[in-house]
């Protein structure tokens, strides 16, 4: 379960949050709506830990656990995963190397035993062809000549090995085309487990169609101004933002 | 390869900053300090040497004395003591094989991984082990007997084989080439050679541990391979030396020579000390490495791995002068703290449709500055030749520096040359991804520079592959955050 008080978080001494309250009880699927500027970018950063962004008031729990004071890494084995809106190419580094030396980090962390090669692959196969992804795409460089959809697909491929108890997917549906979007949203739907949350930040409601969520929260300016469920985000799309937050999104 | 990157991480939880900076306490027989014409009769006479071998090594030092030194590097070099040095250091003990050698001295290796008797047999390797000037224990020597193959080190070479060691020593890199090489020259005392003969194809890898242990010593091995017609063999060299305060000086000789038809592939990962963190101490690591392509169709292969030494001044370089020869140069060159590397090659193209190729990878974090350099000269005869040559730089922090410095001399208007470079910095958004998916700082930097230099990389053996990439992920420690 995701709690999140009253947050304020600036960068270079400008405040994007503006006291965001957020609850994500575990097993939910929360999506966060907003123009752009609103801060949902930020937000998802704030919860990963990113260099840069300080948290000026309030705080982060994850499962009752502070995670302000911890490092990404600890984040990432406490169960944060945030799946990029723009994913990080790292030439040279071979997909099937960064998972494994990824999931083995976690591991180890979590005081689990590392995997060896083998199990590792077996677990990787498994996963993979959940996610219809090739093995050539496998032995590629991270993120390297990849699609659009590839990228995207192997973000939640990432997901599904490290299994979290929180995911933050940053507007995943940016750059995908419907067939892309589809794969990607049922990949998403498989992982929906009743010990992990979701955090869906979206600027469209496209997405939502695919990942149904139980709530949705519009962020503008800094803070949530309004909660519903699912239809909410169906009536955004017909008013806009614009109706809620008083100016053109 | 795959789990190499791992075997990264896990090196780096688990070593310590120099892991290989412990000094054996073991008597040596040395030579008086400082030189002269002394102590070149004193190396020369306990290793029982020929008198022409004397009267080469004394024209070196006579040639030396008014030798400058080479001011090309971009380097800040103290200067050199050279009579506050010894030159010959050898453990007492006489030793009749492995089994009689001090447990110091195999604790010693034990703590390099040094692949020796057993695991060097399961290994399949065998292993000449130069410990500070003498070879302690050659391995496998009858194995390669068998199919023909000198494996030795090279007084035995001087005593066993003096007609190949009188014909090709110094043809490559002649004893005036440089005042390093010319000091060598004159004092080395240890160091491998090979010789394999026609259509051999050398049925595993030959390797060396190179290691300084005296306090003072400089280190001058020289080594000599030559692979005669249509012969292969795969030589690897590894260099690791305790902390001192001292700046130690290691000045090396490697020779290479290739007749028709036949290929050398010389692999060095050089894990010398660097120095402490505020710069004191370190091996000056100047060296001389020159192959000579004298066949047709010949192929020289040099792959090094430099992450040691306070100063790197080396350029493995290829003679190309049998026609449609080739040859390669990849490189990893690390520097950090205040480390400093003048590093590259030079191709020369004598023979027509003679290729080279040129990969350099240059990292550079903490004060440390590194330097690519390297010529490529096609001579008016190279008709045909072709030279692709890449370098890129990867800077770690703001107050470190990295130059490319080609040199390109071309004589044959039908040469087709090309040169490509890149500089790039860790990107901060290539770290917090991988921080993201759990990989710590240090993890995350070994993990990029090691995909950073993957090219050269794979072209080290396989056992020397793993060694180097973990070596990539400690010589950056702390280099970040």
């Amino acid at each position: 379960m995701l709690q999140i008080k009253n947050l304020h978080a600036a960068i270079d001494g400008k405040e994007i949050l503006k006291g965001i309250n957020l609850s994500i009880p575990t097993g939910e699927v929360h999506a966060i709506m907003g123009p752009n500027g609103s801060g949902k970018s930020t937000l998802s950063y704030v919860l990963a830990g990113r260099d840069g962004y300080e948290i000026t008031q309030g705080e982060i729990l994850l499962n009752g656990e502070n995670i302000m004071e911890m490092a990404p890494e600890e984040r990432a084995a406490a169960g944060v995963f945030l799946a990029f809106q723009y994913p990080v190419e790292i030439p040279g580094v071979q997909m099937t190397t960064f998972l494994k030396t990824a999931l083995n980090a976690v591991r180890k962390q979590r005081g689990q035993k590392e995997l060896d090669a083998l199990d590792f692959l077996k677990l990787m196969k498994k996963k993979q062809k959940e996610l219809s992804i090739s093995d050539e795409m496998l032995k590629r460089a991270v993120n390297v000549g990849f699609s659009g959809g590839e990228k995207k697909r192997n973000e939640v491929l990432q997901m599904a090995m490290l299994e979290p108890t929180l995911a933050v997917l940053d507007e995943t549906d940016s750059g995908l085309d419907i067939d892309a979007l589809k794969i990607v949203a049922d990949g998403v739907n498989a992982l929906r487990d009743p010990k992990r949350s979701f955090l869906v930040i979206t600027h469209y409601q496209r997405l939502l169609d695919y990942i149904v969520p139980d709530k949705v929260h519009v962020l503008a300016n800094g803070k949530i101004i309004k909660t519903g469920d699912a239809e909410l985000a169906k009536e955004l799309e017909k008013t806009g933002y614009a109706g809620l937050t008083g100016e053109a999104a | 390869m795959s789990s190499i990157t791992q075997d990264t991480i896990d090196t780096v939880k688990s070593l310590g900053k120099y892991d290989a900076g412990f000094v054996t306490d073991i008597e040596s027989d040395m030579a008086p300090i400082g030189l002269s014409e002394d102590t070149i009769r004193f190396i020369s006479a306990k290793k029982n040497e020929p008198k022409w071998l004397l009267d080469w090594r004394l024209k070196a030092f006579n040639h030396w004395k008014a030798m400058p030194e080479p001011t090309w590097g971009k380097l800040k070099i103290h200067d050199i003591d050279y009579q506050g040095t010894y030159y010959y250091a050898a453990p007492k003990q006489k030793l009749g094989s492995l089994d009689e050698a001090d447990p110091k001295l195999l604790e010693t290796f034990e703590k390099l991984g040094v692949p020796m008797a057993e695991r060097a047999r399961l290994a399949g390797v065998a292993v000449d082990v130069v410990f500070d000037s003498v070879s302690v224990a050659t391995s496998f020597k009858k194995q390669l007997a068998d199919v023909g193959i000198i494996f030795c080190s090279i007084s035995e070479a001087v005593q066993n084989h003096p007609e190949l060691v009188k014909k090709y020593m110094g043809s490559v890199v002649p004893y005036h080439d440089n005042k390093h090489a010319c000091l060598n020259s004159a004092v080395f005392t240890d160091g491998s050679f090979v010789y394999i003969p026609p259509g051999v194809k050398c049925p595993m890898e030959l390797s060396t541990y190179f290691r300084i242990n005296e306090m003072n010593t400089g280190q001058f091995e020289r080594t000599l391979i030559i692979a005669d017609k249509g012969s292969y063999v795969s030589y690897l060299e590894g260099c690791t030396a305790p902390m001192r305060d001292e700046n130690q000086l290691h000045a090396a000789v490697v020779e290479l020579i290739t007749h028709d038809d036949a290929e050398i592939k010389y692999s060095t990962v050089q894990n010398w000390y660097p120095g402490d963190e505020e710069g004191k101490g370190g091996i000056y690591n100047f060296v001389t490495k020159r192959g000579l392509c004298e066949g047709r169709n010949s192929k020289i292969s040099w792959t090094q791995v430099e992450t040691g030494s306070a100063i790197t001044w080396k350029y493995p370089s290829c003679v190309l002068k049998g026609d449609n020869s080739q040859g390669e140069f990849y490189s990893v060159a690390i520097t950090n703290n205040y480390q400093q590397a003048d590093t590259g090659t030079k191709m020369i193209h004598i023979g027509k449709n003679t290729k080279s190729r040129i990969i350099a990878k240059t990292i550079s974090a903490g004060k440390s500055d590194s330097t690519y350099r390297g010529m490529v000269k096609i001579m008016p005869n190279a008709v045909g030749a072709r030279n692709f040559t890449q370098c890129d730089s990867l800077l770690i922090g703001d107050q470190c520096g990295a130059h490319t410095v080609p040199y390109i001399e071309s004589r044959n208007p039908q040469a087709a040359l090309e040169h490509e470079a890149t500089t790039s910095k860790i990107g901060d958004d290539q770290l917090f991804y991988c921080q993201q998916r759990g990989l710590n700082t240090e993890e995350a930097v070994a993990l990029i520079v090691n995909g950073f230099c993957r090219e050269v990389l794979q072209n080290l053996p396989m056992e020397f592959a793993v060694e180097a990439q973990k070596l990539v992920g400690i010589s950056l420690e702390g280099s970040v955050g």
